[in-house]
Order: structure tokens, then C-alpha cells, then sequence
């Protein structure tokens, strides 16, 4: 993986749990029916663990860490 | 105007045989430099997206995972459109033609033609021309009767229908020139594409680009509905204007404010403003306007651009495949919102929402559904700013209070 990564989500898993934006409100934010809003570009090296935890902690398994450029 | 695809016999003929087909263009030639001839042809996809074909074709013959299979999507699940059906209906084996040359040239065995299953003429047209082509040809070819579902025509939707019988949206990656049918990279095109290739690869790229007008390249097919005397399928030059393509249709029936460019996944345009439009991918694009899959829809005097507009987005978020949040969620609450201002019942706050959540939906689904509606809305609050005024705060409506007046 390239030092420059992004969180990526699979829409369709994503239930909306909202644990993401618990965990890394720095790069996520909920809509108004609780799904999340990513902010895109570089994770910034300081956020990156709360990131990870993010990753790890989302209950459907919808949300990544990937290389920058083939962000969605 | 020239024409090509539609060249040859008229509508009323019906479909064109594979005799009449191949004496009228001659024999396919061997595939030699296509994807060349097809990058300096400028050709883009005509399902909406307008992706350049030779960059695609030249993505999926690179691919090392497996021998490649051929899509040929004729979904068209767009309610304003009618080319992929009249297209395959009169033309089927131009269709066919170019299936075959893009396996040849993408290293393909296998074809899966797609069709709508209500698109009956068109299925019946397609399934005569497979049964006249050759047995070599045939035992490629496999004609699947696509659901009838806006979203059937998505290609994830239209690769996960022809492995598993589901017609919805898949996640990606992997995306379809990765793993599509039977896993195997997958070139997934419109039917229209195709039969514009077929004439590429007959007669040139330099003649390709002679149809167009000025630098653009080509012909398209263009649906024209709405204040003309009739809904109408027209092939115009590349770069002609809206105005054009209206005119071939046969003129507006009434004064019209504005225009529906591109379907329900498109934008509306003022009038003054969508006339002179040039009808060129790259022209559009740079305007911030886009053909998608070649609708052109007139709006009537004494239709309401905030009533058609609901209507449209009560539409999309019906035919949301259900599957991603913001879409199920974010579409049902913008259409219930949109009604209501329709209606000339708005609840609080209900323009105010619309106008946040216009700008929130896009890039937030596995497919680009909600895209679309967003970007039709976003359009609709510019083009008929001050009608939605008029609906949300002064719960009346120009076209219909103006009408109960006269009347």
C-alpha cells in the first residue's frame, strides 16, 4: 500500500452504524439518515491510527484503508 | 445532414436482413490497428456516460486475467429514450457487426447481447439476426433478456444479472473490465457504440469524422420528445445544434422555456440557452452540460419545469435499487420534499433541504444513480430557481395559476 492513502467504502455494506464518524470525526461526517460522508484526499499521518480503529470497528466491514488514487 | 447508422431502408421496412445488410456495406474486413482508427475517430460511448471507446477497448485487451467476454448492453431502461430499441429493431446486425469486431479486437470469445425484456421488436429483430449469422458466429453469441428496471441497464447491475439473476448494482472494484462476466474481464458497451464501429471499421476513421460538423466527428442518435409533433428517434450529425435535432424531429409545437438535455440522468437548459447548443461530447462537457444517452425533451407551455421535475425524481427514487443509503434514503426524502413544494403544500424548510441535499448525494452510492438525481436537481433549482420561489413561498405556481386565469 502506498504511503498515501484514503478511506474507501462499499456503500452497500455500509448499514449506517455510524461508528466511522465516532471514531474519525476528523475525516467523516453522518447525512442527515446517519450514512457517512467522507472526507476525501490523504489521511494525514496524525489521524491515520483513529482510521485504522475506524476500519477495524465498523460493524459491516464496509469501510477500507486504500492507495490514494483509486479512491471511490 | 448525413447519416449513417440509419442509412439504407426506411423505418417502415423494418429490420434489415443480414443479405440486405451485407450487400448494402459489404463483408466485415479483418480487424487490423482498430483501436487506432477508433481513438482517432473520437468515438464515445453512447449509454450516457460518454466515455472515449478506445481507451476502454485498449484497458480490457490488456487485462491478464482471463480471456475477455463482450457486453453489448442494450438495457436502455432511460424512460425518454428509444435509440438502443429503434436502433436494434432496424439494424440489428449492424449491432452485431460490432460486437464481433470489438471481440475481435479486445481478444474476445464470447458476446452476451442485453436486451430490455419489453423492448420486444428489438429482442425479436436481434434474435432473427443471431439465427441468420453463421454457426461459428452463433455459438458466440448469447442474447440475455434484460429486466425491466431503470437500473437493469447499469453495467454492474447488467454483469450480475447475466452471472447470478440479480439486476442490481454491484460494489466495485472490482470493476467490470477486471471482473465481469463469468469473472473474466469484461468490455462493456452500448449497442449504439457498436454499430457505429461496425461503420468504422468498414470505411475509416477519416470517413468517420468527415459526418460531423465543423471538428466534431461522426453521427449520433438522438431521441427528441416532449412539445414536438411527435416523440421521435433522429440521427444527426455530430456537432449540429439542439436546435437541429428538434428540427428534424419536426419543429416545437409550443413556446418552451426549457429543454431536458441528456434524459432523466441529464440537465435541464434554458431554452435561449440549449438551441444553439452543439451536440458534441467534448462541446458539452465544457459547458457543464452532457447528451448523455441522447435525449433531447421539450418542455411544454402550461407544463411546470418544478412539477415535471418531481415527477422525474419520484421516478429515480422508485428505482433506486434499495441497496445503498444515502440513495434509498437521501432519494425518498428529496422526492417526498419535491412533491410537496409541487404540490403547492411545502412543509418548513422543505426548498431549503432540497437545495443542501442536491449537493450531497453525488459520488455516494456503488453506482452512479444518485449522481444522476442530484445533478438533474441541481439543474432544476438553477433553470426554475424562481418558480421553486414561487411554489415554496408564495404556494403558487406560474403555469397553473396563470392557466385558471385565462380560463
Amino acid at each position: 500500500m502506498s504511503d498515501r492513502v484514503t478511506l474507501g467504502i462499499d456503500r452497500i455494506k455500509c448499514d449506517g452504524h455510524g461508528v466511522c464518524a465516532d471514531l474519525v470525526p476528523e475525516l467523516i461526517e453522518l447525512d442527515d439518515w446517519g450514512y457517512p460522508i467522507i472526507r476525501g484526499g490523504a489521511i494525514p499521518q496524525s489521524v491515520l491510527p483513529h482510521a485504522r480503529r475506524a476500519v477495524s470497528g465498523c460493524p459491516t466491514l464496509a469501510l477500507r484503508l486504500q492507495a490514494l488514487a483509486s479512491r471511490r | 445532414m448525413s447519416i449513417a447508422l440509419l442509412d439504407g431502408p426506411p423505418a417502415a421496412h423494418g429490420m434489415e436482413g443480414f443479405a440486405e445488410h451485407r450487400q448494402r456495406l459489404g463483408s466485415l474486413p479483418p480487424v487490423t490497428q482498430l483501436i487506432d482508427a477508433i481513438e482517432r475517430s473520437n468515438l464515445r460511448g453512447k449509454g450516457g456516460a460518454g466515455f472515449p471507446v478506445a481507451t476502454k477497448w485498449r484497458t480490457v485487451a490488456s487485462q491478464r486475467s482471463g480471456t475477455p467476454v463482450v457486453l453489448a448492453n442494450g438495457g436502455e431502461g432511460e424512460p425518454l429514450s428509444r435509440k438502443d430499441r429503434v436502433l436494434m429493431e432496424q439494424r440489428p446486425h449492424l449491432v452485431i457487426d460490432g460486437a464481433l469486431v470489438a471481440a475481435a479486437a479486445v481478444g474476445a470469445d464470447d458476446i452476451v447481447l442485453y436486451v430490455g425484456a419489453d423492448h420486444t421488436g428489438a429482442m425479436q429483430a436481434m434474435h432473427r439476426a443471431v439465427i441468420e449469422r453463421s454457426a461459428a458466429e452463433r455459438a458466440r453469441l448469447r442474447l440475455v433478456s434484460a429486466p425491466v428496471r431503470y437500473i437493469s441497464g447499469e453495467e454492474t447491475a447488467a454483469i450480475h444479472f447475466i452471472n447470478d439473476g440479480i439486476a442490481l448494482p454491484m460494489s466495485i472494484p472490482p470493476r467490470p473490465f477486471e471482473r465481469g462476466v463469468d469473472g473474466r474481464p469484461t468490455l462493456v458497451q452500448n449497442v449504439e457504440t457498436l454499430a457505429h464501429v461496425a461503420l468504422i471499421a468498414r470505411f475509416g476513421d477519416e470517413w468517420y469524422r468527415s459526418l460531423g460538423v465543423g471538428t466534431a466527428s461522426g453521427t449520433t442518435l438522438v431521441t427528441v420528445g416532449g412539445a414536438v409533433p411527435q416523440t421521435m428517434l433522429v440521427e444527426i450529425p455530430q456537432g449540429a445544434s439542439v436546435a437541429d435535432a428538434v428540427n428534424a424531429a419536426g419543429g416545437i409545437t409550443s413556446d418552451s422555456d426549457a429543454v431536458l438535455l441528456g434524459g432523466y440522468f441529464g440537465g435541464w437548459v434554458e431554452s435561449g440557452t440549449a438551441w444553439g447548443l452543439s451536440l458534441d461530447a467534448d462541446t458539452l462537457r465544457q459547458l457543464g452540460y452532457s447528451l448523455g444517452c441522447g435525449v433531447i425533451a421539450v418542455l411544454p407551455s402550461g407544463r411546470c419545469g418544478v412539477v415535471e421535475t418531481a415527477r422525474i425524481l419520484a421516478y429515480l427514487a422508485h428505482e433506486s435499487a434499495r441497496q445503498c443509503g444515502p440513495c434509498t434514503f437521501g432519494l425518498r426524502a428529496i422526492s417526498a420534499a419535491a412533491g410537496r413544494v409541487a404540490g403547492l403544500s411545502p412543509a418548513p424548510g422543505d426548498l431549503e433541504h432540497i437545495q443542501r441535499w442536491a449537493g450531497l448525494l453525488a459520488g455516494r452510492g456503488a453506482c452512479h444513480h444518485p449522481d444522476g438525481a442530484a445533478g438533474l436537481l441541481a439543474s432544476a433549482l438553477r433553470v426554475f430557481a424562481g418558480e421553486f420561489q414561487l411554489h415554496d413561498h408564495d404556494r403558487r405556481c406560474s403555469v397553473v395559476n396563470a392557466a385558471a386565469v385565462a380560463s
